[in-house]
């Protein structure tokens, strides 16, 4: 791809964010009309009503912004390790993981910091894609979409009896966890966003370490390996990255599935297979997606509003089958 | 030479048959137990010769209410819906040649849950509806991930793909409702979405009992069809198999028996899906097993009941039962299946 049409793409996704924003900022319960997001934004009054609730919805629309960027990144370093167009946490039980970690938490350990809950968020995230990455991957051709996606299904199924068998008889849990099983960014607050920030940062810049190695890794591990790269650390370094970013804000947010599995699809589509253009062009799109789909669900849910985890699921899943439609035969 | 191999196969078949005879008495006397103790054991332990009376219609104080009305319709609910189970898993899996593609893993179940969920939660449906509309939702569903995965060439694997992104959607569905429903209607929900013998009503059981037996004798009588179908699509061509027509007919009596199944009881994890490797590794390679996983499908429901009951001092839905005395065995199976190369 050539530079002017690189520096046009980054142009015009910046664009689209900045109008997401703006959209975020805007729409909800209460329409504030964009003059006056603009105004309050600049003046950072909030003397009238429309300007308090703009201000209300400064956070959500940011947390929005870092959560879409960090599963769309999540997504593209995961798809490349695993060589597999469907890895996503959703698929990889991930979020399952992270709630039997978390319903586990509550209920035994008696946690109730926003900390606890995601130091146990990650550890049950980490444990449960490793292992489902462990089986899909077993026997000949590796970890193939249908495998990956049938472990990913199996072991989410499983995980979810014990959280049943756990929150059963104890209401008060049940109703915790009513609330965190759908993912939404609604909640969102500064103490939150700062929180799961540093998990986040360092879950990037590993990602960002591991991207050049990765593209080697593209062309198979033989001449990656000829080429200098270990590959069993590349992969290691990768996959910690990709499981930081997605459990930190699975954590915060609660389950978000797919947005890690259209956006570097569609990156892919459009700046060719190199990952250093892929891996930040999808933290841009992710952003643009999950700003977007928490609009949607304020627009279509109103006078109230629909989670943005529902809605991604179903802007997501037509694209997973898309894929499958498309895969040919045997390559599933 | 030929008469004597000959004479080998034809005892080698009356083997296969003997063994199949005892393993399905087998499995027919195990259920038979487990019915009879589970209208036996509760808060009350009643001798067998109250049961017997109380089943022969007498009125006897205290024993008529907790046999007549509580054990007895949860015990045959927890008969049907696990032979509905079971048979319908495992025709399931035969058909798409996959022990992992079994209703409840590719979304067929979920299609019904969403269903019935609506019926209960927003419509505040009960009965009869609530089953139909389970029903036609499930056969809708698995029309749709059917038909999606006709596009293009049509694969086992990609009918599970596509079943897998299906329930993601059915799955966001779900929990949409379970977060719009009044608090004082989750705990019922979830112990619903868990699957649960609780509450299961006498007039309930003729409905199920008639769908599970028609259904079910489809099922058994096709099942020599499903044996060459095994064999490969041209081979059962070849051989006078009308592959479309019975495939389409077998799967249309597992939704219905599933997804009937699952409006009752919710949907029982893991025993569509366990029921039949369980009984095509104890009637051994070859034989129909559609029977026999109904009788496994059974035996584990009612099995996992009697624990979810009486083994832990709360007392757990059956469905939380089996899915964490099927997670292992999951386990177990996706590794050897894939050591194999068998998912695909």
């Amino acid at each position: 791809m050539k530079l002017s049409k690189k520096l046009l793409l980054i142009i015009i996704s910046f664009f689209s964010l900045a109008l997401c924003v703006l959209a975020s900022l805007a729409f909800g319960a209460r329409f504030v009309s964009f003059n006056e997001v603009l105004n309050t934004l600049i003046h950072s009054r909030m003397t009238t009503i429309n300007e308090i609730v703009v201000h209300e919805r400064i956070p959500r629309t940011v947390f929005g912004i870092i959560a879409g960027g960090a599963f769309g990144v999540s997504g593209a370093l995961m798809q490349s390790i695993t060589r597999n167009p469907i890895a996503d946490p959703s698929i990889l039980g991930v979020n399952t993981g992270a709630t039997l970690f978390v319903v586990g938490g509550i209920a035994f350990l008696g946690i109730n910091s926003p900390e606890e809950y995601i130091f146990l968020a990650l550890i049950g995230a980490a444990i449960t894609a490793v292992f489902v990455y462990g089986i899909g991957s077993m026997g000949p051709g590796g970890a193939t979409p249908i495998k990956l996606a049938l472990a990913g299904a199996a072991i989410s199924a499983a995980l979810s009896s014990l959280v049943s068998a756990i929150i059963m008889p104890r209401e008060q849990v049940m109703n915790a966890v009513r609330f965190w099983q759908v993912g939404s960014i609604s909640g969102a607050t500064w103490e939150g966003i700062v929180t799961v920030l540093p998990f986040l940062i360092i879950g990037l810049l590993l990602g960002l370490i591991v991207t050049p190695a990765l593209d080697a890794l593209a062309m198979g591990d033989d001449i990656a390996t000829g080429l200098g790269v270990r590959v069993g650390t590349v992969r290691l370094i990768g996959a910690m990255s990709g499981v930081l970013l997605c459990g930190a804000i699975t954590a915060l947010a609660g389950p978000i599935g797919f947005v890690g599995l259209m956006v570097p699809h569609t990156m892919r589509l459009i700046c060719g297979p190199n990952l250093r253009w892929i891996v930040p062009m999808s933290a841009l799109g992710g952003a643009i997606l999950l700003t977007l789909s928490d609009v949607l669900g304020r627009l279509i849910g109103s006078p109230g509003e629909l989670e943005v985890g529902i809605v991604t699921a179903f802007i997501g899943a037509p694209i997973l089958i898309m894929i499958a439609i498309r895969a040919k035969g045997r390559t599933l | 030479m030929i008469e004597n191999n000959f004479s080998n196969i034809k005892a080698g078949y009356r083997r296969r048959k003997y063994r199949w005879m005892m393993v399905t008495l087998f499995l027919g006397v195990l259920t038979l137990a487990l019915c009879i103790s589970l209208l036996l054991m509760g808060n009350t332990i009643y001798p067998i010769s109250v049961v017997i009376r109380v089943l022969m219609g007498e009125q006897i104080q205290g024993a008529s209410f907790a046999i007549g009305t509580l054990r007895l319709p949860r015990m045959l609910a927890g008969l049907l819906v696990g032979i509905a189970f079971g048979m319908a898993g495992s025709t399931f899996q035969t058909i798409l040649r996959n022990p992992l593609a079994s209703p409840d893993i590719i979304g067929v179940t979920v299609g019904s849950s969403v269903g019935a969920m609506v019926c209960i939660l927003l419509l505040k449906m009960s009965g009869t509806t609530v089953s139909v509309v389970a029903v036609i939702s499930g056969l809708i569903v698995a029309a749709l991930i059917y038909m999606l995965s006709k596009v293009g060439k049509f694969s086992g694997g990609k009918l599970i793909l596509i079943g897998i992104g299906i329930q993601a959607m059915l799955k966001a569905v779900i929990s949409f409702l379970l977060l719009r429903a009044p608090q004082h209607d989750v705990p019922a929900a979830y112990r619903w979405l868990s699957g649960s013998l609780n509450g299961i009503q006498m007039v309930s059981i003729p409905k199920l009992f008639f769908v599970v037996i028609f259904f079910g004798l489809i099922i058994i009588l096709l099942g020599r069809h499903l044996r060459i179908l095994e064999l490969g699509e041209q081979s059962a061509i070849t051989l006078g198999v009308r592959t479309d027509l019975v495939r389409l007919l077998l799967i249309l009596s597992s939704v219905v028996l599933i997804a009937y199944a699952t409006a009752i009881t919710g949907p029982i994890s893991f025993v569509a899906f366990l029921a039949g490797p369980i009984a095509s590794k104890l009637v051994g390679m070859g034989a129909p097993s559609e029977f026999p996983a109904g009788l496994v499908g059974a035996i584990l429901v009612l099995g996992a009941d009697l624990i979810g009951q009486f083994a832990f001092s709360t007392r757990f839905p059956v469905g939380v039962i089996t899915g964490i005395l099927g997670a292992p065995y999951l386990i177990i199976l996706l590794i050897r299946t894939n050591r194999t190369g068998g998912a695909v």
